[in-house]
């Protein structure tokens, strides 16, 4: 069951062939004996899972079910739910049962009927590229237990790759998504800004933040995308329009699509056998139709170094609720109000969101705010122009999500610009709100290898289109790591 | 651009942090290093240019001014840290 | 000291509560008075992942308010977060508006002293109030209510155009006439719903550059504003002419000892760290709607009160004192039209009489048993003469004792005026049959007796008799002609 596309569970569950019980008992069971390896969730939520799936096979029972009523997803530990711990892997957010749901979660499960097998671990509060932020603790890479399965969310694809969820949440503010589903051989999307409602995902950086899926699949992201999209009016930055059909979209083939191949994206940093990975997947796309073309983004290497200065800034300012007084870890036996608000934020993040804390926290302050922040918004526009532009002469813009394999633990912990480089190739596509996925295209030395694919806004049919038209012409997505399958 | 252990913690004093001490030196290299990185960004040509604040070409929508939020303190304040009469308590503050 | 050698230099920071029913980003009531915290939604305590949506209602306010100070209204304007650490502050920044305000440039005249003078209203931005410290009941700790966090407020700063405590009080309750007239907000200061803070300093007369100020926070009475402010005049100068120095600093007002002392702020406090509000979106306001909401404005005290001198004759300070409140305006003109009786009378009952009477048991003119059109009709009644001044009264006093409206009252007490001369000549005759001795002395000469039988005559009649056919018909009947 757990190799089965979400279209076969579905159809399996509507056909009476297995339970929704049946199901989440069997993603339960596995979490419970394979998760140590791995430690991909903070929280399993077993019992409240065990309702869901009987709620659910009550909806398909009565003919109110949707296509994913009944079948288990994990989710994010930054998206609140109800009742249930919601710690952004954070020592400050451990004790947090959050008051209410997300609309994501709202729309997944009280929607759409599925079933929360539990809450994914994570970078602390989703900053970190390698997951070795989490105050619960690293997940190991289901491909290799010695390497890391990329961040920050890390949880969800190691779940997901692992087969001890089906489907998960993610965020990707600059590469979260991306970048992990390429070190665990997962298909992940992180849509337009905007698609995907953030109220009750708990802010990173506001301005870049965006939930999206990871699948094992182009065809499985598609259908909880399509369940997670859409308007909110809770969020001011929702964007009110319709939500395409992206199953229908799945269909359009791939012939006489014009794909950008940006100069920028192919240079020295990239490992030579990624290159090799990368181009062998875009002579399989030329070989369904496509035309692949050069297409220039002048701005786009500033990419890293604006996103290091807007990502802090707003996350210096998001953080600074998290004060021990209403919610959160509180120190003990502190002597007045600074030394509470000192030692609770100082005890309660840890050292990577206390780096972007200082860092956004002095980029905002007087006398810097023009040459920094002022500056890094201003190439922010330099970059998205460069979008623009290569969108008026091509359909998707193709690169690699990563310029190497997953590395080992402890290999860039010791210096944060080398950890911040891993997203420069994702960060982008956050910059300009554009959607942008990586699918599976090979692996070197046993290790995945994504191939990204970014789309002009609100493209995200067009993507998974494309994505899902390689898939059927390729086989990579559907290896699953040894002893694990 | 070096950043002090010094300024590291005047920052971390405007961040309400509190450093172990023997992490503030290495704070300032690593945030030393980062700054030298972003430092790539007064190398871009920005004349006219209008700052980006955000993806979308949006503008802010208005909620109805009609109470939609019931008392929820109990649920709220379930897990506070510290409360009593329904307020939160905090060390006294001297004005 | 030599007081006269030297200028204050004073400007306003007005923080006005806006009267909606909810939040400025979130749906949570804003009624005053309710137990603590039970008003504090998940965006109000910053709850993780909750995210702020624009009260419509509190941007129509604030450009109501724009629009009656003649200023600019701005077609986009954006929320910025102000960023530091207090209890009473939920997330660790304030909403506020900070390089495009929603008002800018516009200009409030007041009278000081029979004269008219301009001030000017550099800006005025929407932002959230913050919640309240409690020290009672807690030891060593203070208690922490949210209730007011997420108020919409309106931040009302002026220039520097003021020179005196009362033309600093003449601009903020021209102010506060203003808001409370637009029904933008309930201008309740014991409440907090209108609160200012001054900033003042002091320059020798004759001298262009301004000294350095102080910023006194969060007075609330307009009489604590002109003490705060002469006492921080007066310690200012004593510093300056003592060879001290005046340090830029925020001071508190105790209204016990009618002195201002520092807060004794630390430097780094003013790092705001402002940034665009990333959750938050620019504000459009298109011209349509700006004519929209300016079809709304009601007419502003000044033009209603050029009005009321032009339209009912009235005196400028009937006029002002009328129009001082929109509610007795209104009160005002229902009279006049309902009673069809003289404007300046209508004007003196309603001044003298009612405001008279309301004033002195501490009521506004929504508080008075005697509504509008009770008021109306005894004037109706004085005006076609059924009821003399003194009947009037009587009237009056009942209704204002509750004894229902003036018709009512003049029937069941019979004080009905006795208008006809028939009448009004039986009651003389038998008034002249009763005092044959006055009569004759009068018409010896004695003028001085008239006063007597007009006397008389009134007591005779119980004092319905109408006064002016009195005086007429008893001048013929004492000649005896």
């Amino acid at each position: 069951m757990h190799t089965s596309s979400l279209k076969k569970l579905s159809e399996g569950l509507r056909t009476r062939q297995f339970s929704s019980r049946e199901l989440t008992q069997h993603f339960l069971a596995r979490i419970d004996t394979l998760d140590p390896q791995i430690n991909s969730f903070i929280t399993v939520t077993a019992e409240r899972a065990l309702s869901q799936a009987d709620a659910a096979d009550r909806r398909i029972a009565e003919g109110t079910a949707t296509a994913l009523t009944g079948i288990p997803i994990a989710q994010k530990d930054l998206f609140c739910t109800e009742g249930v711990r919601t710690s952004c892997a954070s020592r400050m957010l451990d004790r947090f049962i959050a008051p209410y749901d997300a609309t994501v979660v709202k729309k997944l499960h009280a929607e759409a009927g599925m079933v929360m097998l539990g809450k994914c671990n994570m970078d602390e509060f989703a900053m970190g590229s390698s997951n070795e932020t989490s105050w619960y603790g690293p997940v190991k890479n289901p491909w290799d237990l010695n390497r890391v399965p990329g961040g920050s969310s890390g949880g969800s694809v190691a779940a997901v790759a692992a087969g001890l969820a089906p489907v998960a949440t993610a965020t990707d503010t600059g590469g979260s998504i991306r970048q992990p589903a390429a070190l665990t051989n997962l298909t992940g999307i992180k849509p337009t800004y905007g698609r995907v409602s953030r109220f009750g995902m708990i802010a990173f950086a506001s301005s870049l933040d965006q939930g999206g899926v990871v699948a094992r699949s182009a065809e499985d992201a598609a259908y909880v995308l399509q369940a997670m999209s859409g308007f909110d009016p809770l969020d001011s930055t929702s964007a009110d329009r319709p939500v395409d059909d992206l199953l229908a979209g799945l269909q359009h083939p791939i012939s006489g699509l014009k794909i950008g191949l940006p100069a920028e994206f192919f240079g020295d940093g990239m490992a030579v056998g990624v290159r090799a990975v990368i181009d062998a997947a875009i002579k399989t796309l030329e070989s369904l139709g496509a035309r692949c073309v050069p297409v220039q983004l002048p701005n786009a290497p500033l990419s890293v170094p604006a996103y290091y200065v807007v990502a802090p800034a707003e996350a210096s300012s998001n953080l600074s609720r998290y004060d021990g007084v209403r919610f959160g870890h509180r120190a003990e036996g502190v002597k007045n109000l600074e030394e509470l608000y000192k030692k609770s934020r100082g005890e309660g993040f840890g050292a990577e969101v206390q780096r972007r804390i200082m860092m956004g926290t002095y980029v905002l302050s007087h006398g810097y705010y023009d040459a920094y922040y002022l500056q890094a918004q201003k190439v922010r526009r330099l970059i998205s122009r460069d979008f623009k532009q290569a969108f008026e002469q091509v359909d998707l813009i193709l690169a690699p999500t990563t310029t190497d394999v997953a590395f080992r633990f402890g290999e860039k912990t010791d210096d944060p610009v080398a950890m911040y480089l891993n997203d420069v190739y994702t960060i982008a596509a956050n910059l300009a709100g554009i959607p942008a996925m990586s699918l599976p295209a090979g692996f070197v030395d046993g290790l995945p290898v994504g191939l990204q694919l970014m789309g002009n806004y609100f493209s995200e049919a067009r993507l998974l289109g494309v994505a899902h038209q390689y898939q059927q012409a390729t086989a990579w997505h559907t290896q699953m790591p040894k002893g694990f399958n | 651009m070096t950043l002090t252990p010094d300024q590291i913690q005047q920052v971390a004093h405007l961040a309400r942090l509190d450093l172990a001490p023997d992490r503030v030196a290495i704070y300032a290299q690593q945030l030393t290093n980062i700054l030298d990185m972003v430092g790539q960004l007064s190398g871009a040509s920005t004349e006219a240019v209008l700052p980006m604040a955000h993806p979308l070409d949006m503008h802010q929508r208005l909620r109805p001014d009609v109470v939609t939020e019931p008392n929820q303190r109990e649920a709220f304040q379930a897990h506070a840290p510290a409360v009593q009469d329904g307020l939160y308590r905090v060390p006294k503050v001297i004005e | 000291m030599a007081q006269h050698e030297w200028e204050a230099v004073i400007g306003l920071e007005v923080h006005c509560q806006l009267s909606t029913k909810t939040k400025i980003f979130s749906g949570a009531n804003t009624a005053y008075g309710a137990e603590p915290n039970t008003q504090a939604d998940a965006v109000t305590l910053g709850l993780p992942g909750v995210l702020p949506v624009l009260n419509g209602a509190a941007l129509e306010m604030a450009i109501k308010f724009g629009l009656s100070v003649d200023a600019q209204i701005a077609r986009r304007c954006v929320f910025a977060r102000k960023h530091y650490f207090y209890p009473d502050l939920p997330k660790g920044y304030q909403i506020s508006q900070y390089e495009l305000p929603i008002v800018e440039h516009g200009v409030l005249d007041i009278e000081v002293n029979g004269a008219t003078k301009r001030i000017g209203i550099t800006r005025a931005h929407m932002e959230e109030d913050a919640g309240k410290s409690l020290h009672e009941n807690f030891v060593g700790e203070t208690g922490i209510d949210l209730n007011r966090a997420g108020t919409p407020l309106i931040e009302i700063v002026s220039e520097p155009d003021i020179r005196s405590s009362d033309e600093a009080v003449a601009y903020l309750k021209k102010l506060h006439q203003i808001v409370v007239y637009l029904g933008i907000c309930d201008g309740n200061m014991q409440e907090g719903s209108f609160r200012c803070d001054a900033n003042v300093s002091v320059r020798r007369k004759g001298t262009e550059k301004f000294g350095t100020r102080t910023e006194t926070k969060n007075i609330n009475s307009f009489r604590y504003v002109h003490a705060a402010i002469d006492f921080e005049i007066e310690r200012q100068i004593e510093v300056i002419e003592g060879g001290g120095k005046i340090i830029q600093e925020t001071r508190l007002y105790n209204p016990g000892t009618g002195e201002t002392r520092s807060m004794r702020v630390k430097e780094d406090a003013n790092d705001y760290r402002y940034f665009p509000d990333p959750d938050l979106l620019p504000v459009i306001v298109t011209d349509d709607e700006i004519e929209r909401i300016r079809a709304t404005l009601p007419e502003l005290p000044e033009a209603k009160r050029d009005r009321f001198v032009a339209q009912y004759g009235l005196p400028v300070y009937d006029a002002g004192v009328l129009t001082g409140e929109g509610p007795l305006a209104d009160y005002y003109e229902t009279v006049v039209k309902d009673s069809g009786a003289d404007p300046k009378l209508c004007a003196n009952w309603i001044i003298t009489d009612l405001l008279g009477g309301l004033n002195k048991a501490g009521h506004g003119i929504q508080d008075s048993v005697i509504t509008a059109p009770m008021m109306a009709g005894l004037m109706k009644r004085m005006a076609d003469n059924t009821l003399s001044g003194k009947l009037a009264k009587e009237v009056f006093e009942a209704m204002s004792d509750g004894e229902g409206d003036a018709d009512a009252i003049i029937d069941r007490k019979g004080l009905r005026q006795i208008t006809d001369d028939g009448a009004i000549l039986a009651v003389i005759q038998q008034v002249m049959d009763a005092n044959p001795g006055q009569l004759a002395q009068y018409r010896e000469g004695k003028d001085k007796l008239f006063g007597f039988f007009v006397g008389q005559v009134m007591k005779a009649s119980q004092g319905k008799a109408n006064p002016d056919a009195v005086n007429r018909l008893l001048k013929t009947a004492l000649a005896g002609e």
